[in-house]
């Protein structure tokens, strides 16, 4: 083994130069890059990497998922509770397709990622050689950018690169593809971190006209409404996001992604916009007559039927990404720009405002929604479990201060609608492209980057299954994630639409499932499962207390919908209770 | 904002790079479009590329397909632009055969009217090059495939904007 030490010195005196090979080239980028922890695979076109890996591995530590797609959802945990680039690896074929599902999930999330695959050598690119697969035009329209390396020179300039790209402006996945040939091939190398690309533009200036614009909006503005999103806590403008909703006294709702930037506790959060989301800001979204949104991108989801959202407002729309302007709803004033210095340039054009009769709506509303939905689902009077409140008791016994990584379907809109943060970076979850399967390994990657936090991922018996390998990561790495699966036996949020739109006929939504505490258990992670309520606060006192991972099952009531609830295709202002 | 479909000449600059037209053709691809025309060449700024896409579109999806084209990394600036901003041409080939330059003597009226340019003859056959706006190629055509054509080729359209691109100061730009 090289004597790393000796190396690094020789990295630091830049006037020197390497002669290496390919293969150790990309981990001395990635090192350069800050890169500590990665997520991969190995196979046949990436073998000279993983042996630079075995050599450097006292700097890097590279986790061994148990399918590629586990590694990138890890690498986007790690990414989304930390800031930094997540970094998965693969080999070519079938290692590189398995990762498109966690890159695509990046892609419409936003979440900076960097993928390597390996690929066969360049004389056979285009011959249907063993495991070839032309990854570069698969993950094309999934990623940010994409490169092939072919030549070992190459290398330094294309990660530079990648890292940059990935992680400025509105960050997204980077994937590069390195034929095996380029990983063996010995160049001389040296390493300089990317500082701009010529025909990339990462963060559009403010113009502080259109500041003007939007402050004098929301200033004569008798009903505001704030919808924030992801960009606020990528652009770290939770802050100033809060000092503009207390000094305009402004009622702020949140995106799924944009949940924890504001602590739920605050008493100007007036709680998640979209088909799932509360009540009050949903039906109110048409009544506001300014509406500002903040590094969102008016998903379907959100809005509902297009041509009955907020036509009665004024759109101010504050956004780094050009092309989410107009995109899908019309703006009076777009400011374009990184959110934190936009937020900056904005608090002290505003004037102090409180809004008192405009923010009881939001109080009455959310008063309906207590007495019709939320007292049954946290405080249940019947038999079965509610999702609900498992969700409280975790709130209760974390203090609202864990992570919380959730899946796709009826325990995710459930865990996001009740959760109760303090922290920002607090929810993590596959919001745009919902990505069942998600979860159990984006825990990982965020327990790992963030060994502090308690981390619980909450999961429905479906999506659990979907990337259930990953629970041999967990082991094998002994990360003590909390892991509770709220178990009803179908693919409940399916079902429920079976149930409202297709009268009940549950084709392919029942789950006869196996034994999972007997599963968990194999994997030597401790278990136990929950059927009874008088039994809910002792295991997640148990769960939380245990030093290495746990699994928790809760049996919760089979037949539970979630409320509220925006069908498909309908107005937010049409949003049901029941 | 017009829902009325339109035709649009869409320019773009990008870097000459390997996977480009991939990106760039999956915008319209996830759209459901089909392009009237794309043309790829070097422009008036070195290892510069220039592309001419034609299609037919409401300005609205228009202006959020620009969008999308320059949110792509490699993309330098994209425009689109309106029949009446452009100077714009396409070229075609037609392969004859050579015994109706003599046969048929009106083939050489229809040469010498249409402006079009014998680029070879050989005792098979005779290959016309034209130049001009789509019309004129078409009726060019219409008029020689009375004799029959042995090959017929077209190309996509080039176009120069009347106005300035001020591709070069943005790159400058980009330097700084």
């Amino acid at each position: 083994m090289k004597d790393t030490q000796t190396l690094n010195k020789e990295e630091k005196s830049s006037a020197t130069t390497l002669r290496i090979s390919g293969s150790e080239a990309i981990i001395r980028c990635l090192i350069a890059e800050g890169v500590d922890l990665l997520y991969g695979y190995p196979g046949g076109a990436i073998m000279p990497v993983y042996d630079e890996l075995y050599k450097f591995r006292d700097q890097i530590h590279h986790v061994l998922a148990r399918h590629e797609q586990g590694a990138t959802h890890a690498a986007q945990g790690y990414a989304r509770i930390s800031g930094k680039v997540g970094v998965a690896i693969a080999t070519s074929g079938p290692g590189a397709t398995n990762l498109i599902t966690g890159i695509a999930d990046a892609q419409i999330d936003s979440t900076p990622l960097v993928c390597i695959t390996g690929q066969v050598a360049s004389n056979l690119l285009g011959s249907d050689a063993f495991q070839e697969t032309d990854i570069i035009g698969i993950s094309t329209p999934v990623t940010k950018w994409n490169h092939q390396i072919t030549k070992a020179s190459q290398i330094p300039e294309v990660i530079a690169k990648a890292f940059y790209i990935a992680r400025s402006g509105r960050p997204g996945p980077v994937l590069i593809d390195i034929t095996k040939d380029a990983q063996f091939e010995e160049f001389d190398f040296s390493y300089e971190k990317c500082k701009g690309v010529r025909s990339y533009n990462p963060v559009p200036k403010t113009d502080i006209d259109d500041v003007k614009a939007a402050a004098l909006l929301i200033n004569s503005a008798k009903k505001p409404l704030i919808i924030w999103g992801q960009g606020v806590i990528l652009s770290g403008a939770e802050k100033e996001l809060i000092s503009v909703i207390e000094k305009a006294g402004i009622p702020s709702a949140w995106t799924i992604l944009g949940a924890s930037a504001v602590p739920t506790a605050h008493p100007l959060n007036v709680g998640m916009v979209g088909m799932h989301g509360n009540y009050a800001p949903n039906i109110l979204t048409n009544e506001c007559d300014v509406l500002i949104a903040i590094g969102m991108r008016f998903d379907d989801r959100v809005t509902g039927k297009l041509e009955t959202y907020a036509k009665q407002a004024k759109i101010i729309h504050f956004e780094i990404d050009p092309a989410e302007v107009d995109k899908n709803v019309k703006t009076d004033v777009a400011v374009l720009g990184d959110a934190k210095d936009s937020l900056s340039k904005l608090l002290p054009l505003l004037k102090s405002n409180s809004h008192p009769e405009w923010r009881q709506q939001f109080k009455d509303l959310y008063d309906i929604e207590y007495k019709k939905v939320i007292k049954d689902d946290l405080y249940p009077t019947k038999e079965g479990l509610t999702m609900g409140e498992v969700i409280k008791e975790i709130n209760i016994q974390t203090k609202g201060n864990a992570a919380i990584v959730t899946d796709v379907g009826q325990h995710q809109m459930i865990a996001c609608r009740y959760a109760e943060f303090t922290t920002t970076k607090s929810n993590i979850t596959s919001g745009g492209l919902g990505t069942m399967g998600f979860a159990l390994p984006a825990a990982i990657g965020a327990k790992m980057s963030a060994p502090e936090r308690d981390v619980v991922a909450i999961i429905g018996d479906g999506g659990f299954q979907m990337n259930i390998q990953e629970l041999g990561t967990i082991f094998q790495q002994k990360v003590p994630v909390k892991i509770v699966v709220l178990n009803n036996e179908f693919l409940g949020m399916v079902r429920q639409w079976q149930q409202l739109f297709f009268d009940k006929r549950y084709a392919s939504t029942e789950m006869i499932n196996p034994d999972f505490i007997a599963i968990a258990k194999g994997y030597y992670i401790d278990a136990q499962k929950v059927t009874k309520r008088t039994d809910l606060k002792k295991a997640v006192a148990e769960m939380m207390a245990s030093e290495g991972p746990y699994f928790l099952e809760v049996a919760v009531e089979k037949e539970d919908n979630v409320f509220p609830m925006i069908p498909s295709g309908a107005s937010v202002s049409d949003v049901r209770l029941e | 904002m017009s829902e009325q479909k339109k035709l649009y000449t869409v320019s773009i600059y990008t870097e000459n790079n390997v996977g480009l037209l991939n990106r760039i053709s999956a915008i319209f691809q996830r759209r459901h479009l089909n392009l009237d025309s794309i043309n790829i060449s070097t422009s008036e700024i070195e290892n510069v590329s220039k592309w001419t896409i034609v299609l037919q579109l409401s300005e609205e999806r228009m202006k959020k397909i620009i969008g999308q084209i320059e949110k792509q990394i490699e993309v330098i600036k994209a425009y689109y632009h309106t029949e009446e901003e452009t100077i714009y041409q396409e070229s075609c080939l037609f392969k004859i055969k050579s015994h109706l330059l003599f046969d048929e003597r009106q083939i050489q009226n229809i040469i010498k009217e249409s402006n079009a340019r014998i680029v070879t003859v050989n005792r098979e056959f005779f290959v016309i090059e034209k130049s001009g706006r789509k019309e004129e190629l078409e009726l060019l055509h219409r008029e020689l495939s009375v004799f029959g054509i042995m090959q017929f080729t077209r190309s996509g359209r080039i176009a120069v904007t009347k106005d300035e691109m001020k591709i070069s100061k943005m790159l400058e730009a980009f330097q700084h």
